[in-house]
């Protein structure tokens, strides 16, 4: 298992292994949408957890179709179904790569790209802490619907229709946590409904997977 | 080492290969013939675990070495790494004697991705190697292999075979080893056969 995550990373640092893009697509939203929207100082603080979370979460979606979607298509998930493996552990592992080489990525350049937004440096803490949070979620769900869409040919699209509803609850917490927090309300309960849905994920999501994943092998 | 009995294979909800039974022992061969679309993937899909039966049993050992159409090999590893992977996957021997075994000992350190088809082929079948494992579930193992390599995988598989392992392999052209070869013809599940069982249900 370890060792399946590790070829994930590795492959992801690689040349055309995707590593940066969710990063560098935050980026282009962040930088952007204070330009799309009015130079008001005050109105930028009050979209920018909504706005980070939103970016982080669709910088998250860019790359999900490749967790499974590269291995199915060489032909190596079918001899990882073989190995001794089981399949809610290949589900584990690529989901955790994905999550090093995407989420982690992002809630580290969160606070950073929340200066361009105006968000205090308090809040901006806590909207790392959220991500940290929240983004395992975004990475075990999106695994979760790219095992669903495997055998189909340009399954992205319903790919995204089928997970977008599933990160409405983790953006809204997320969101909302990050909103008191800069407006130095309470953030403590938002939190722990994030924590609460990437805890839910880790408990329910690999058996899901893993069934999905036998279905579509067949 | 194998057993099947009794088994119905199918793909795509239609039933190919019906009542096909066969056992092999620890250092026999057994080649799998029929022509194309006759049920042989299936049927060592259904060997190697990945697709359930509709009828009939099979008994393997925990893990089998299953080889495909498509070798599974990751362009951007290295010939090295791809094998090292799979090796620890199967807590499997050390890549170096696969590597040599197959005469890809020059390319160990080039991307997987700059070898000709023929190189990745042999790369695909020296993962067999790595697994450790005793049953090897060949699908075409000699697809884009050249005269010299087809007597190199004869070379291992016969050293596999004699180690006390065993092998079923679907293949079209001559097998030049001494091994048992079941012909799929007489398993095919007819339209007549069908059509009669529908009857039956009828009345």
């Amino acid at each position: 298992m370890i060792q399946l995550f590790a070829r994930d990373i590795r492959l992801a640092v690689r040349s055309g292994g995707g590593f940066g893009l969710a990063l560098i697509f935050f980026l282009i939203v962040v930088v952007l949408i204070p330009l799309g929207l009015s130079s008001d100082q005050s109105a930028l603080a009050l979209v920018a957890p909504g706005v980070l979370w939103l970016g982080a979460l669709l910088a998250c979606l860019l790359s999900l179709d490749r967790i499974f979607g590269l291995d199915y298509e060489d032909g190596s998930l079918d001899l990882l179904a073989t190995s001794p493996l089981p399949l809610e552990a290949v589900y584990i592992a690529k989901a955790a790569a994905h999550w090093l080489t995407t989420g982690l990525p992002l809630a580290l350049a969160a606070p950073v790209l929340g200066v361009l937004l105006n968000l205090s440096f308090d809040a901006g803490k806590v909207m790392c802490f959220s991500l940290l949070l929240g983004t395992p979620a975004l990475s075990l769900i999106g695994a979760f619907g790219a095992t669903l869409t495997l055998g189909v040919k340009r399954g992205g699209l319903l790919l995204s229709l089928l997970v977008l509803p599933l990160y409405v609850p983790t953006l809204i917490f997320g969101a909302r946590a990050v909103h008191s927090a800069s407006l130095g309300q309470p953030f403590d309960v938002p939190l722990i409904m994030v924590l609460a849905i990437s805890l839910g994920a880790v408990a329910i999501l690999p058996f899901a997977s893993g069934a999905a994943l036998r279905i579509n092998l067949r | 080492m194998l057993q099947v009995s009794n088994l119905s294979v199918a793909r795509g909800g239609k039933i190919l290969l019906h009542d096909v039974s066969f056992s092999v022992e620890p250092g026999q061969a057994l080649v799998l013939r029929g022509a194309n679309g006759i049920g042989k993937t299936s049927l060592l899909r259904c060997i190697a675990g990945l697709q359930t039966p509709t009828s009939g049993k099979i008994l393997v050992p925990e893990t089998v070495a299953y080889a495909a159409h498509a070798n599974g090999l990751k362009g951007q590893l290295s010939v090295f790494e791809n094998l090292k992977f799979w090796a620890d996957i199967y807590g499997g021997p050390r890549p170096d004697v696969a590597l040599n075994s197959y005469s890809l000992e020059n390319f160990a350190y080039q991307p997987a991705a700059n070898l000709s088809a023929g190189q990745q082929r042999r790369l695909g079948l020296a993962r067999m190697l790595v697994t450790g494992c005793r049953l090897w579930v060949l699908d075409e193992p000699t697809v884009s292999l050249d005269v010299q390599n087809v007597a190199l995988f004869y070379k291992v598989l016969k050293a596999h075979l004699q180690g006390g392992g065993a092998a079923v392999l679907a293949t079209h052209i001559d097998f030049q080893l001494s091994a048992e070869s079941l012909d799929l013809t007489s398993y095919i599940a007819s339209l007549n056969m069908s059509s009669s069982a529908f009857e039956e249900a009828l009345e």
